[in-house]
This record gives structure tokens, sequence and C-alpha cells, in this order.
């Protein structure tokens, strides 16, 4: 079953990224030219999933927006990890210590704001953009990963490897680094693609209110809020992008779960 | 008081069994809420939309066509040299709270709107008063301090309503006015209701009660007139959907025009732009009909000035910036640009900004100038545009009726600076003559049109969507104003 | 006991005053001037400043900060810049489309949660739980917005069973406010209700696994009969800790769906302060979910710390 999951997460992620990266190259139609005489046609042979109140092919709109959560996700996770995990791992080396006590009540603090009303306060004070939809939604992602890095790495001190290299001398820095780290992999990769497959969500909804990316750069919760007040005479504007979103974050999550189980038979359990 | 209200209780039972045949409750509605309900101190025009004649009145009105109408002054006397302006305020007229309407109350509001400290949002209407005086109880004596041929237009602006020192304090959450309606309670975030004033001075409104639903999102407009949650709604925010209104026997639309001159407006002063190759080549490039088809959905008038086409001194001069991308090309390698050049476009919230933005920078692009689009909110739009004026390129809809006067202000966030239009506009302000004004008012059209100091996209239109029994809407929007005094429902 | 509460209380001081500055500072920042808002663009300069005045918007940043923390310990959140009334009545009038929209989503999504995640748990590897599972899955992934325009395309505007949108006050009657907030309180549970069967499921599975389950199945209990006696009252820890969390998300993070079918709760209350540039609406209403998230999980902390002693030494 979960084997299944996995084939199906693996398949609809492939497609997106795939789907993402040929529009680097190409796409059934220019979407810069605007064809007004054309606008919100049905789907059809010309434009496959039709087109929308400027004219634009929603397919291709489609797969350069995936480009756009695509990029806007990865790097906000990136972000969360990048800063979380050291952090995590700090905490941990120095458990009981100051540092611990800070860093966790920073964490705590971060997720004491609602996150929805930071990014549009972070957005009020740098302007809407993709950019700053990174930050707002990254800076929600440090605690998650800080969390979970230090949860694992605590348990790991007690591990007999790990009280090896401190009789061998090494410093608490170092076995953070050299020991603790490699074996976050697994959990940190799983939680990844968790993670990413909110920043999806989390960049859809930012769009959807005008926070994310700019025109003419096409983003799908952008897409959605262009097509609402035209929802009753043209169902396909807002059909096929919000079946976008549903699906990439769909796929991301068959694979995290089934990732989870596949790497580490150990944290198999399907609470999230 | 009891028994009073006890009459007012029988007269609502009569009332209510006569409203059984013939509907007398209406609602409206809007886009945007009012901040307050003090329309002397505040731009939002949304208190306007609410307030302007049916609750607050001026010393003149406008009317459905934009005329300038008596309004609480029956008529005045204009002295010889322009500068005196006698007005007779008609008798009999009463505040909602009971007071009566006085010269007192004249002298109060004006010499309020023009101190020092004032907050009214449109201060200059009453720059040019020298001094207000009370001559008897119904007759107020304004000196300007030059003569002005606008004086009694100005009067007619919801910043210039009367109103009474008695109910200053409290007017922001509930306003005392003297119009046919009188303010029944506000729900925030949602509603304000309006009930018939019975004490009005003139011809009694024919609905008993108004209600105004704030509705800002386009969707839900679109949901709340089809389900006839609302019975009208002026400035219909989606024009996407008037076909499907056309199309349905229960409703009728009404497309009237604005004071709303729609421009992609050009920082005159900042390279490239500061250049009137540049500029020509810009105006050149736009496609007038594809904007207001993309954009408006096709409604719209086009103009090729700031100026409203409805107004008898309009002159067409669209064919100087006719839509020729070639054209454009030439101008911009003439002016050096063969490559063309990056510029910024910041747009502001409403959906003719923002979709005709994009499709603004669609057509620059087909000429070889590339634009950054930022989204920006209103608050942040002054602040960065209209007061920074750091921007390339805005679109932004004028909406203060004759304001070509803003051609004249070297600091105005275009930043056009001529000494010729300047000279112009100084004429027009002393001049009386109807027929010179005109004149100068045509060679002031011309001169910025000439010197394509903005691109001049179109005049915005007004959608009312309305229950098709409804009767005495106002279609042409010369103000903001939502006038219910004479509106009723067919039987 | 006591001297673990103290150094809580000490640390959620902390936090509260770390917040309050944080908040201040960003809006410090923010560009775009109240008044120059509301004045609009054909405003003097001089007009502006007076109205500026009025606001007490030219006194100093520190002390604006100051009177605004001494006026909320006392109650006080001052006044609106834009609609000048006070902001405690503002938030007052919000929560009551807020409060009961939280609490009708998280109504829904326990009624869904609990049957699901139990019938799941009992019928491990069955058909039902593959199908059960794999709909939590589509409820996780489902943009909730674009879930709610299909709602409002589906029953508002083609059946018009549900208004689109919109409020209708408690004055015209329960069921009719209670109607206006069916189809977002729907839309907001979705994919809570996806979660918490999700949790509820694997809590079950895991408490299934104990000793005195098997203890109680070897007495002789079927599997139902062990679950619902035992293993219920056990997963109900995280179920429930779950469940506070989602609480404090539904009522700040409504603020999208609310935009969808425009009620006039909290997160469009922030929303629109933010672009009036109404900074003190946005500062109290944010401190003041802020607040609350920090006082629950100390409550939280302390309950665990009075259950489990072992917590009290170091988190």
């Amino acid at each position: 079953m979960s084997r299944m999951g996995l084939i199906a997460g693996a398949v609809l992620t492939l497609l997106f990224s795939g789907a993402a990266v040929l529009s680097l190259v190409w796409v059934p139609h220019d979407i810069e030219a605007m064809h007004i005489a054309e606008r919100m046609q049905p789907p059809g042979a010309a434009h496959l999933l039709g087109t929308d109140h400027f004219g634009r092919d929603i397919l291709s709109m489609i797969m350069v927006g995936a480009r756009t959560s695509i990029a806007v996700a990865l790097v906000a996770v990136g972000i969360g990890m990048g800063l979380g995990v050291p952090l995590g791992l700090l905490a941990a080396a120095r458990r009981g210590g100051w540092l611990d006590e800070i860093i966790m009540r920073g964490n705590d603090l971060i997720f004491a704001f609602p996150s929805l009303l930071i990014a549009v306060m972070i957005t009020a004070v740098f302007g809407a953009g993709a950019v700053n939809a990174i930050i707002a939604i990254g800076i929600f992602n440090i605690p998650v990963f800080a969390r979970l890095a230090r949860g694992a790495a605590l348990s790991l001190w007690t591990r007999e490897f790990v009280l090896a290299a401190r009789v061998a001398g090494k410093g608490r820095l170092r076995i953070s680094a050299e020991h603790i780290l490699p074996n976050l992999a697994n959990l940190l990769i799983v939680q990844g693609t968790i993670q990413f497959s909110l920043g999806i969500l989390a960049e859809a909804g930012l769009s959807y209110v005008g926070l994310g990316a700019q025109p003419p750069v096409p983003s799908w919760g952008r897409m959605l809020a262009d097509s609402q007040t035209m929802i009753s005479m043209a169902p396909h504007m807002a059909l096929f992008p919000g079946l976008a979103i549903l699906l990439a974050v769909l796929g991301l999550n068959l694979t995290g779960d089934g990732l989870r189980d596949w790497l580490d038979p150990r944290l198999r359990r399907e609470a999230r | 008081m009891k028994v009073l209200a006890m009459t007012a209780l029988a007269g609502a039972m009569t009332l209510a069994a006569w409203g059984a045949e013939a509907k007398s409750d209406l609602v409206v509605g809007l886009q945007l809420e009012p901040p307050h309900l003090d329309p002397t101190s505040a731009a939002a025009g949304a208190i306007d939309q609410v307030l302007y004649a049916n609750v607050f009145e001026g010393l003149t009105r406008f009317g459905p066509d934009g005329s300038v109408n008596p309004g609480l002054a029956e008529s005045w006397d204009i002295s010889d040299d322009g500068r005196v302006y006698t007005f007779h305020l008609r008798e009999g007229v009463q505040f909602h709270d009971g007071s009566a309407l006085d010269a007192g109350d004249v002298v109060f509001t004006l010499d309020r709107a023009r101190a020092e400290d004032s907050q009214n949002a449109q201060k200059a209407l009453f720059a040019g008063i020298e001094s207000v005086e009370a001559l008897d109880d119904l007759k107020v004596r304004v000196t300007l301090a030059q003569p002005d041929g606008g004086f009694l237009f100005n009067m007619a602006w919801g910043d210039a309503v009367i109103v009474a020192p008695e109910s200053i304090e409290s007017i922001k959450q509930r306003p005392v006015g003297t119009g046919a309606f009188r303010f029944k309670d506000w729900v925030q975030g949602d509603r304000i209701t309006l009930e018939r004033n019975p004490g009005y001075w003139g011809e009694a409104a024919r609905l008993d009660r108004a209600t105004f639903k704030f509705i800002s999102d386009p969707t839900a407009a679109f949901a709340a007139v089809m389900a006839e949650d609302v019975h009208a709604f002026p400035f219909y925010p989606a024009p996407e959907n008037l076909p499907q209104f056309e199309a349905d026997a229960r409703f009728q639309v009404l497309v009237g025009s604005t004071e709303g001159e729609t421009v992609l407006a050009m920082n005159n002063a900042a390279p490239p732009l500061d250049n009137p190759l540049v500029r020509r080549a810009v105006a050149h490039a736009i496609d007038r009909k594809a904007i207001m088809e993309g954009a408006m959905f096709g409604l719209g008038t086009p103009i090729g000035t700031h100026f409203a086409p409805h107004h008898p001194d309009y002159v067409d001069l669209t064919f100087l910036s006719d839509y020729d991308p070639e054209l454009s090309r030439q101008l911009l390698a003439e002016a050096g640009l063969g490559d063309g050049f990056t510029t910024t476009l910041k747009l502001p919230p409403p959906s003719y900004a923002r979709r005709g933005g994009e499709i603004v920078a669609a057509q620059l692009r087909n000429v070889g100038i590339e634009t950054e689009i930022t989204n920006l909110e209103w608050a942040q739009w002054l602040e960065e545009v209209f007061r920074g004026k750091d921007f390339g390129l805005t679109i932004v809809s004028h909406t203060e009726p004759m304001d070509i006067g803003i051609y004249a202000r070297p600091d105005y966030y275009f930043q056009y600076d001529s000494a010729e239009f300047q000279a112009l506009n100084a004429a027009l302000s002393t001049e009386t003559d109807p027929e010179k004004r005109s004149e100068i008012l045509v060679a002031m059209q011309t001169r910025i049109a000439e010197d394509h100091v903005n691109g001049f996209l179109f005049q915005l239109a007004v959608p009312t969507v309305a229950d098709a029994r409804l009767r005495g809407l106002w279609v042409d929007a010369p103000t903001q104003a939502t006038d219910l005094t004479g509106v009723y429902w067919e039987e | 006991m006591l001297r673990y509460g103290a150094r809580r209380a000490m640390s959620l001081f902390v936090s509260l005053l770390v917040a309050s500055l944080v908040i201040f500072l960003a809006l410090e920042i923010v560009p775009g001037d109240p008044a120059a808002y509301m004045l609009g663009i054909n405003a003097e300069p001089d007009t502006v400043a007076a109205l500026r005045a009025e606001l007490g918007l030219n006194r100093a940043a520190p002390l604006r900060y100051l009177d605004w923390i001494g006026g909320m310990l006392q109650g006080d959140f001052g006044i609106s810049y834009t609609y000048r009334t006070p902001v405690a009545g503002m938030i007052a009038e919000r929560l009551k489309v807020s409060l009961p929209l939280a609490l009708y989503a998280l109504a829904l999504s326990t009624l869904i949660a609990f049957p699901a995640g139990i019938w799941a748990a009992q019928r491990r590897g069955s058909a039902v739980d593959v199908g059960v599972m794999g709909v939590t899955q589509l409820g996780v992934a489902i943009p909730n917005f674009w879930f709610a325009m299909l709602m409002v395309l589906v029953f508002a505007i083609n059946l018009r069973w549900f208004s689109a949108g919109g409020f209708a006050g408690w004055d015209s009657g329960f069921l009719a406010a209670m109607k206006s907030l069916t189809l977002p309180a729907v839309a907001l549970a979705l994919p809570q209700a996806s979660i918490l069967t999700r949790v509820m499921r694997s809590a079950l599975l895991d408490t299934l696994g104990e000793d005195y389950i098997r203890t109680a199945r070897a007495k002789g209990l079927t599997r139902g009969q062990a679950l619902r006696r035992h293993a219920l009252r056990n997963a109900m820890i995280p179920v429930l800790t779950i469940i506070g969390l989602q609480f404090s998300f539904l009522l700040a993070g409504a603020i999208i769906i609310e935009n969808v079918f425009f009620l006039p709760g909290l997160g469009r209350l922030v929303f629109q302060a933010i672009s009036a540039r109404d900074l003190i609406v946005v500062e109290s209403v944010v401190m003041l979910l802020v607040f609350a998230v920090i006082v629950v999980n100390f409550a939280v902390d302390l309950a665990y710390a009075w259950v489990d002693p072992r917590l009290r030494g170091e988190r």
C-alpha cells in the first residue's frame, strides 16, 4: 500500500517538476502575449485547458506557475532547514543550558505568531513579491526543523557511538557535525518533503491574496484569484490551477509518507 | 417624548400597512465601507457615497447630470466684481436633531473647513475665501480674495456640506445633517441604515428605509446581486459579469459616465521619461481599445487628454496618441533608446489598474520597453508614488471633477512643469466669461496632450446593476454619491 | 513544582515582552502614513500634519510604545486611526464572528475525525482504512480557499442553498447566523479534520500495541472492545494537544477564508487595517493572538508538568 503511494507520489512529483523544467525551454503558447479576442475559451484542441481572461493559454501558465511554486517553496524550506537544523543541533549539544533555553523559547515565540498574519505584515513592510513570500514562509520553517533536529539529536546523544566519540575527546560541536547530523539525514529528507508541500500550499495562499509573485510571473494562487469573478462563466479558469495545487501537494505528501516508511521503518507512523 | 415616540410608532405602522403594496425598503450594495461618517474630514469617497444628498446637503448641490443646483441656499447674489457672494438660506430647514439651520451654521462650517488645523481633505476648495459673515439668520456673505468662476461648483462638493456645531463632536459616528434621510445605525464591517426624515424641508423621500451593505469582494458582489440580497449595486466592481445581468430580466444594467480620467501617469522628472520623445513613444505603444476591453470588458470612453468627454468643452485629441507601435519604436530610436529601456510600473488596487497594468506591460514589451510591475496597497501607493514620486509609470483614475488644474502644479506626483500651462491655468481661475473660459480649457487640454504628459487611457464608466423595478437611480456619477432621494419602486 | 512554575512564568513574561517589541518595531518601519491615507491625494500637507497631531502620530516612538503597552495592561487598546472608535470594541465585534466560526469548524472537524479515525484504526489494513486514509490525503492537500470557491459556485450561485458570503448577524437569529457560517466552517474544517483523523488513527494504533491492551485482549476482549474501553482514553492526549493547536490556528488562520466569504472577522480586520495603515489595530490584534497562544502553551506546559514530574527538570 505505502509502496503504491510512494510510486504515485513520485510520479506526480516528477510530472510537476518535469513540467516546470520543460517550461524553461518550451511551452505550448507564449504566455506573455495577450489575445483579448480569444479570452475565456473553454478547453479545446487549440488550448488543451482553455484560455484565461487575457486569452493566455492556461496549460502554459500552469507549467510556468509550477516553476514559481517550486522555486518559492524549495528556497523557503532551504532557509528553514539551513537555519533550523544547526540551531536544533546547537540546542541539543548545550542541552539544558541557557543557549538551549533561548533557542527553544525563540522557537516557541515564532510558533506563537499567527503565520499568515505575519506574512501579510512582512509583505506590508517590504512589499509584495516572490522574495518576501519566501522569507515569510521560510521563517516559519525554522522552528519546525529546529525542534525536529533537537529532539532527534537528544536521543542520539545517548547512543554508544556518540559516547565513544566523547571519550575520544571530540568537542560537542564537532560531534554534532560529524556524528549526529549524518544520522538525521533520513529524517530531514522526510520532513523536508512534507514542509515542501506545505510551502507550496502557503505560496498559493499568499499569491491568492495578492502577496506572492507579481505579474507577469504566473503563479497558481493568483490564477485562482483572477478567475474568481469569472467562475460562473468560465469554470475551467478556476478548476485547473486548483487541481494543479492539489495534485502537486498530494504528490509530495505521498512521497514523504512513502519515503518515511521506506527509509526508516522505525519511524513508521502516520501522524503528522 | 413618550407621546412623540407613540405617534412616530403609529405613523410607522400606517406606513408599513401602505408599504405592503408599494415596496419601500432598499438595500444598496457598495464596495467600500466608510472609515467614519464625517464627509468634511476625510478623502474617502465611500463617505459621500452613503451620505451625500441623503443625509448631508451643501449650499449648492450636484444634480444627476453634474449641473450645480441650489441646495440649502435657495438663491444667491454675486457682486459685480465677482468677489462677494450673498447666499439666501431656505426657511424652515431643520437638522435631524431638531435644531434649525441658520446662517451661523454656514459660518461655522466654512470657517472650520478653512481653519489652520482643518482636517478637510479638499482644503483648496476653501482657500479662496477671505471672510464669511452672517448678515441675519438666513443670509450669509462670503467674500473671496479674488473672483473665482468655480466657487459655486466648489460649494457643491461633499467636503463642503453644512454641519452644525451642536453635533460636530460625534459626527464621525452619528452624523446629523439636513437631508431627506437621517442616520439610523451602523454595524461596522457590515452595513449602514438610513431612514426617511419626516421633517424634511423639500419633497420627502419615497423610501422608508435604505440600507447600505458593504461587499468588497467582486465575487461576493455578484452572488449577492444574483441572490437578490441587494437591490442595487452602484460602481459594480466586476464588469465581466454585466452580460449575465443584462441577459436576466430581473435586473437592469445602467452604464453611466464618471469624472474619472484613467491615465498611465509618467514620471516627467526622471529619465528617460523626462524626455518628451520617450513619453510620446509610450503613448503610441499603448492600445486603448485592448486595455478597455481587457481590463473593463469594453466599458469606458477613450480619452486623448485629461478631461471628461461629457463636458461641453471637451475636445477629442485621441488622434495625437494613436496606437502605432512602429512609430513608437522609431521615436525610441530617435531618443537614443533603440534597444528600449526598463522602468517601474506601480499599480494601486482597483482592477482597472491591476488588469490594465498587465496589458500595458505586454504592449510596452512589444516596443522594447520592459516594466517591473509592483502591486501596491493605496497607503503604499500614496507614500511611494504620490508623495515619494518614486516611480516610472503608474495607472490611476483621477476621479475629482474638473481637475485639469493639477497639471499646473510642478510638485504634483507626475511633475509636469510647463510655464505655458501654468499661465493658462492662472488665467482660467480669474476668468468668469463663459466663452473665454471655454477657449482656455481647450488650450489647456491641447497643451498636455501635445506634451504627452501622461498616457491618456479612458474615462472610467460606472456600471450600476439594479432590480429591474427600481426607478430614479443616478446613471452618471458626476460626484461620488448614491442619491436616493428620488428613488422608488415601480408598482 | 513551584520553582518550575516561577521559571516558566518568567520566560512567559519575557516572551510577551519580546513579542510586543517585535510587533511594534515591525510596524514602525511599515511605509505608509495613516493620515495621508485618510485624506487622499488632494490634501494639503498642513492638513495631513494636523491630522497626524490629532492621532498622536507625531510623538516619539518609545513614548507611543509605552502608551500602547500601558494601555493594554489596563485593557485599553487605544483608538483606531481610521474608524476613530476604541480598538477593544472593534475586536470584540469581530470576535463575535471569528470565535463561533473557529468553534464551528473545530466541532465539525472533531465530529468527522473521531468516528473516521476510530473506524480506520479498528479495521486497520482493510478497504475502509485505505479509503479513509486516501480521503484524508486529499483533504490535507486541497487548498481550502479553492475548495471554498468551488462550494460557493455549487451551493451559492448554482443551487442557492446558502448565501455566497457575508455574515447575517446574530440579531437575525441563531440559525440564520449559523447558516452564513456553514460554508466557511466546512472549508476550514476539511483539512483540519483530515489531520485529526490521521492523528486519531495512529494514536489508537500506538496504544493498541501497549502491554495493558494485550492483557485486556488476553482476558477475552475483542479488538473493538479493547479499543473502545482502554485505548481511546489513552489516545486522547495527543489528540487533545492537536485540537488545542488547531483552535488557535483557526482563530487567526481563517484570514483567507474570511476573504473568500467576506466575513467581518478578526483576520479581515487585520488585513484591512494593514492596507489602511491603521497600525494600532494591527498591533493590538496580533498581540492579542500571540498572547493567547503563549498563555495556552504555558498552561499546557504546567499541566503536563503537574501530571508528569519528570518534565519539571528540563524540557
